[in-house]
């Protein structure tokens, strides 16, 4: 499984890299490189040139801004999952990153790459769409913001415009009330592709009153997706256990789910409503500071 | 491309077309037969080395990517030649191996842990090496070597590396 | 059975001394041997199921540079002899690469060979190979009916093997018993899959005609097969059996690629090296394991007591026939399992398909089959209202009945089945076990216990294969060693094998050091090449500990033997009165020695003082056949099958989230007995990696088709191993009921673990999911078909 020839640069600057994916059709981004070298080694990918991206400092970084965290593109997911930062402010990240492949392949990977690469089953591509994270890319002609809501197009299909590397995201702080975060994940193994995944943010007030909640699925369709009616019947609630089922059930009635080897479309459906309210439950009962109770 | 790759504290300079994959690179351009290609798509862990101390798998690194770390492969455990390691040792008290070809990259995820993680839980041991496939023991004398490793370090008072 | 015998090294905590090189990165696989000048080869190969091959331009690839030959079948088949299969099929001929026609999507059509693997794969990519689909059968009960389109038309039908067998009266059991039931399951495709794949570098020498093959195998009589298909002297291949083997479990029998290679490196005068890729190795490296449906029905009675049994196996072999079919004959050495049923009908059916060929897979077809007949106990009890122990302690062989004929004509040695479930039930703590059952279930969790008592056949007396196959008479299943002293009195044993991980040579130095009442350090263990070994069968069928120590043992006996009667020549008395211990003789009677330095002495040096007529020097060598072994079948069927039979008892609770469907461990104990334990770290890693085979076949594993007959699972993306999380914690209890036939009594082992987990787990999810109704039939099982089962049980979308 060796790849076809390709040549290798290493830029030292984000537009440096940019005129040389403009200039060049069959040339591609490297950074972590987890995903894209098995494709190398299948040969299902095809570059004629790689381009390096990840040792231009530009793009590694955490930075918390108040409103939102920033993260550089190509910041490895295992810096991500050690950072203070994250932890404290993106709690959701924190809880998801665990369940980004295995160790070793997070001392490589990077948190842009995973946005990029946008795998349905994606831990770090749920928690952007969730939270409704804002995604920088940068080409040769400049800079353009992509919600990460309108992202995901397709298994592996993204809005990033031809030529275009994606160099940080933003994820917004939720600033009011007392927030918890919530993550759930089934897979044949611990570490495999999700079948089915959801993570969820909720923000009470004082009185466990909910005042904010995104919750989203991943692993079901063939992008990640937030299920916003859902925040809709449940801010103003105090999240008992029905109506957020409810709610749940209602508003994943219509997501479309896919039907593979590894689990049916009728269990992607089923489970990910169920790992929706779980995930909902888990974030309000840490929001409240009690022991999450399931 | 020439590439300078700096393995087990020594440095080499070998010529490799891009495409080359860091598993390979140590294997055929610098001998280091010890790391070994499973599946070569990322899965197994069989041909994990250390990336600056961390799990890293060199099938999924090309050689040209690899200039600036320091690599260690599981040539550069042995103290001397003829010699093991605490944590080799270990591995051969408990026979946490049968046919050895997944054994390198086990040992040193291992090791990572042992550096990180020097009193391991049996959760965090079995956390740590489930990126590396072992087909031959059921994993329950593999954790057994890793626990016994820390405690032996822990008893002489070292840390693993030193030995 | 008496008393356990108390030994010097057998049974003590040994390191397993090959572990030395294997933790230092010192081993030597076939992929680290690179002779000078070597090539290197990649396959390419058929994206049909089934298609005529029309055409192959080559021009392009061979117009790269780097790039040394592209071989297409028309060519190898024309210089070679067909690949040998076990079954009377001589119209399903095999070739390593496809002539004229592909049979399987992943088939080898043409070989490249090139200064350097991403060459060769570069080259590969330009060739163009024109093909015209045909139709093609995916579907065992379909390719068994005539209607089925024939994988090999000359042979007429896709039927390899279609044998009955009835031993006892099983018409007049059937009609006069007060209950039957019926039933089906299905064994899933699964494989060992080790994680080094198969490699060789074969190398030609034409000066003293020879092939030098380095290769990681595991296959008795790998040089006979590779002169006999290559046309050249039996004694004209050399196989390099010093090569570490990562891992095997049966499946590396690598004819196909061996030839390939040798043809290669003939013609081009060069050292070739064939490593398969992952994606060679899973789609066409022919390592695929049973994929077997088994209808059974058993009579019994109203206290659980089964008094027949009728048994159709249907295996889909795949596109041809290589160890495979006879998977299925195997079992008839145990077909009864650990039970006293009395009247066996047994109908073994192998068919060809469009899918990848089998190979051998650990246990030869035992583990499906113990599968099965588990399934059949537990159905029993569920009928009955009785408890799934009970049930079988009454079915069990009683230990006061070995040695116990079976129907088939198989005697197994030694037993005691309710004594390793006795004490396995103690040490679970089995009230313990159903109040966690319970607690569990109150919690609001399905949760199940499984039990599964099976056999391991052992000792590879390998009967099975004039039993399928009435032309090959072959009944010699051997073993050997050679042990030497020099004139230093270093001692050195040789075994004649290669190795997959086994610990072969602690098992043989410690079994010459027991008999030579020498510390099995001091021994050291050399393995030869084929051309210097004595006659040997390879480590299959779970056989090594018999027979290896058993030849070990009986080298270790000859070189003792040789000693006392140099010192009793010496002393002029008979060797009968004489002592031997730690390497040296003494009289009794007067306290003089001889110690190992001066017998040695006088072996290597003094002749004068030898006794008349013995060779110099301190050479033996045994070569042994297997226990009982030697027979060939009756004309009804029956036959000695495996010599010894070691004896698993799995308990596995099991616990699933109704929601999501996810079966979590949260206890596994194995009761094992496999007679005396010669190395208890060996037998231990035996076990524990056997039971993590078998969780992977009953929860993970399969190679996938779609309906096209293109393999879903061509990678480990989608063929999922277990990791360390899957694998629960086991719980070892140990029985020894020795073997009568061995030196130490011994049982082999390397099957174990893998013979009985499967059925232990699906028992345990049976169990678990039965209040909702619902029965499972067919492995592997998965989450989701767990989970969509109990939403349909509950009314659930």
């Amino acid at each position: 499984m060796k790849p076809v020839a390709f040549d290798y640069v290493r830029p030292t600057s984000i537009s440096e890299a940019c005129v040389l994916l403009a200039g060049d059709d069959g040339a591609r981004v490297i950074a972590g490189g987890q995903t894209l070298i098995p494709l190398l080694a299948m040969r299902l990918a095809r570059p004629t040139r790689l381009v390096d991206i990840a040792r231009i400092a530009d793009l590694a970084f955490i930075r918390d801004e108040g409103e939102g965290v920033r993260i550089g593109a190509v910041t490895r997911q295992s810096v991500a999952e050690r950072n203070r930062i994250v932890a404290t402010k993106l709690p959701l990240l924190a809880k998801a990153l665990p369940w980004v492949g295995h160790q070793a392949t997070r001392h490589r990977g990077t948190v842009g790459g995973s946005i990029a690469n946008g795998d349905p089953a994606g831990e770090i591509p749920l928690v952007a769409v969730t939270l409704q994270a804002t995604i920088t890319a940068q080409d040769a002609t400049g800079s353009t913001e992509l919600a990460a809501g309108e992202f995901y197009l397709g298994p592996m299909i993204s809005a990033l415009p031809e030529g275009a590397i994606v160099t940080h995201i933003r994820f917004p702080v939720w600033q009011q009330g007392r927030t918890g975060a919530g993550f759930h994940e089934v897979s044949a193994r611990r570490s495999d592709f999700a079948f089915v995944a959801s993570a969820a943010q909720v923000a009470l007030d004082a009185d466990g009153v909910c005042t904010a909640l995104s919750v989203g699925i991943g692993g079901a369709g063939d992008t990640p997706v937030r299920l916003g009616a859902v925040s809709e019947t449940l801010v103003g609630s105090r999240l008992e256990e029905t109506e957020v089922q409810e709610a749940v059930v209602a508003a994943s009635a219509n997501v479309e789910t896919v039907d593979d080897l590894h689990a049916s479309a009728a269990y992607r459906k089923r489970v990910a409503a169920t790992l929706a309210c779980r995930a909902i439950l888990e974030a309000r009962d840490e929001a409240a500071g009690a022991p999450h109770a399931r | 491309m020439r590439v300078e790759l700096q393995v087990n504290d020594r440095t080499s300079e070998v010529d490799v077309e891009p495409r080359c994959t860091l598993l390979d690179c140590l294997r055929e351009n610098l001998g280091l037969e010890g790391t070994h290609a499973g599946c070569e798509h990322g899965v197994c862990g069989a041909c994990t080395i250390l990336v600056d101390g961390e799990p890293a798998r060199s099938c999924l690194m090309l050689a040209v990517q690899a200039d600036g770390h320091e690599l260690t492969t599981i040539e550069g455990l042995s103290p001397g030649p003829g010699e093991l390691s605490v944590l080799q040792d270990a591995f051969c008290e408990t026979h946490g191996l049968q046919c050895g070809y997944c054994t390198p990259g086990m040992i040193l995820a291992a090791h990572a842990l042992l550096a990180r993680t020097p009193q391991p839980t049996r959760a965090d041991i079995v956390e740590a090496i489930s990126g590396n496939l072992c087909r031959c023991t059921g994993y329950g004398q593999i954790v057994e070597a890793i626990a016994l490793a820390a405690e032996r370090l822990r008893s002489a008072n070292l840390k693993i590396g030193e030995t | 059975m008496g008393e356990v015998a108390s030994f010097k090294y057998v049974s003590r905590k040994r390191r397993v001394r090959e572990d030395r090189r294997f933790v230092a990165g010192q081993a030597t696989y076939v992929s680290d041997v690179t002779p000078p000048g070597t090539r290197h080869a990649a396959v390419l190969t058929s994206p049909y199921a089934s298609a005529r091959i029309v055409k192959i331009d080559a021009a392009e690839a061979l117009a790269m540079p780097g790039v040394h030959t592209v071989l297409e079948g028309r060519e190898l088949a024309a210089a070679t002899d067909p690949l040998l299969i076990g079954v009377d099929a001589p119209l399903v001929k095999r070739y390593p690469l496809a002539v004229g026609r592909a049979r399987y999507a992943g088939e080898w059509v043409a070989a490249v060979v090139a200064e350097t693997r991403a060459l060769a794969e570069d080259a590969r990519e330009k060739i163009r190979v024109a093909y015209e689909e045909l139709p093609f059968v995916l579907d065992a009960e379909a390719a068994y009916g005539p209607e089925s389109v024939p994988v090999h038309p000359k042979h007429g039908s896709n039927v390899l093997l279609d044998r009955r067998f009835v031993w006892g009266e099983v018409e007049a059991a059937f009609a006069a018993a007060p209950h039957t039931l019926s039933y089906r399951v299905k064994w899933g495709r699964s494989a060992t899959v080790p994680i080094e794949t198969f490699g060789v570098v074969a190398s030609w020498d034409a000066w003293r005609e020879m092939l030098d093959v380095w290769a990681s195998i595991q296959m008795p009589k790998f040089a006979d097969q590779i002169a006999r298909a290559l046309r050249v002297a039996a004694n004209g291949v050399r196989v390099h059996q010093d090569v570490d083997v990562g891992g095997s479990y049966g499946v590396k029998r690598g004819i196909k690629h061996t030839v390939l290679a040798g043809f290669l490196s003939r013609k081009l005068g060069a050292p070739v090296k064939l490593i398969e890729d992952r994606l060679e190795n899973m789609r066409g490296g022919d390592m695929h394991g049973p994929e077997r449906i088994f209808d059974v029905e058993l009579a019994f009675d109203g206290t659980g007591l089964v008094q027949a049994m009728r048994m159709r196996a249907l295996d889909n072999v795949g596109a041809y026939a290589g160890r495979s079919p006879l998977q299925l004959g195997k079992p008839v050495g145990a077909i009864v399992g650990p039970y006293r049923i009395e009247a066996v009908a047994y109908h073994a059916i192998a068919v060809t398909s469009n899918k990848t060929p089998q190979e051998a897979v650990r246990g030869f077809g035992q583990a499906p089959t113990n599968y099965a007949i588990e399934t059949g106990l537990d159905r029993v009890a569920e009928t009955l209202g009785l408890d799934r122990l009970e049930v079988r302690r009454r079915n069990f062989i009683r230990a006061d009945e070995f040695p116990y004929l079976i129907p088939s004509g198989t005697t197994y040695d030694s037993g005691d089945y309710h004594a390793v479930v006795a004490k396995t039930v103690k040490h679970v703590g089995w009230d313990a076990l159903l109040a966690e059952r319970a607690r569990l279930r109150a919690a609001g969790r399905l949760a199940g216990i499984g039990v599964a008592s099976c056999l391991e056949p052992s000792g590879a007396n390998s009967s099975f294969e004039p039993l399928l196959n009435p032309k090959n008479t072959t009944t010699t299943w051997m073993e050997s060693c050679r042990v030497m002293v020099d004139a230093l009195g270093a001692i050195t044993l040789t075994i004649h094998t290669t190795s997959a991980g086994q610990g072969h040579e602690t098992l043989a130095a410690t079994a010459a050091g027991e008999t030579l009442d020498i510390d099995p350090d001091r021994i050291r263990v050399v393995r030869a090449t084929s051309l210097e070994s004595l006659p040997s069968n390879s480590p299959v069928g779970s056989r090594m500990a018999i027979m290896l120590g058993g030849a070990a043992f009986r080298a270790g006996q000859k070189l003792r033997d040789k000693l006392l009667a140099i010192a009793a020549h010496r002393w002029g008395m008979p060797a009968a009165q004489l002592h031997y211990r730690n390497g040296g003789v003494e009289d009794p009677g007067t306290g003089r020695a001889l110690e190992w330095p001066d017998l040695v002495l006088i072996a290597h040096r003094h002749y004068h003082l030898m006794p008349p007529d013995m060779e110099p020097g301190l050479a033996v060598s045994h070569v042994m056949q297997v226990p009982t072994g030697g027979s060939l079948p009756s004309p009804d069927g029956r036959i000695q099958m495996y010599p010894c039979f070691s004896f698993e008892f799995h308990v596995v609770l099991v616990s699933i989230d109704p929601e999501i469907g996810k079966p979590y461990i949260h206890r596994y104990v194995v009761g094992h007995d496999c007679g005396t334990v010669i190395n208890p770290d060996i037998v231990r890693g035996m076990t524990l990696g056997g039971i993590a085979h078998g969780l992977g076949a009953a929860l993970l594993e399969e190679f996938a088709f779609d309906g096209e007959g293109q393999l879903l699972t061509q990678s480990f993306m989608d063929y999922l191993l277990p990791s360390a999380h899957e694998v629960p914690e086991v719980e070892i209890v140990h029985h020894v009921t020795p073997s009568p036939h061995t030196v130490f009594g011994q049982k082999g082992s390397g099957e174990s673990g893998y013979l009985g987990a499967p059925a232990a787990i699906s028992g345990a999810i049976n169990d678990a999911v039965r209040p909702l109704g619902i029965r499972f039939e067919a492995l592997p099982i998965r989450i989701s078909a767990i989970g969509d089962a109990i939403a349909r049980a509950k009314g659930l979308p």
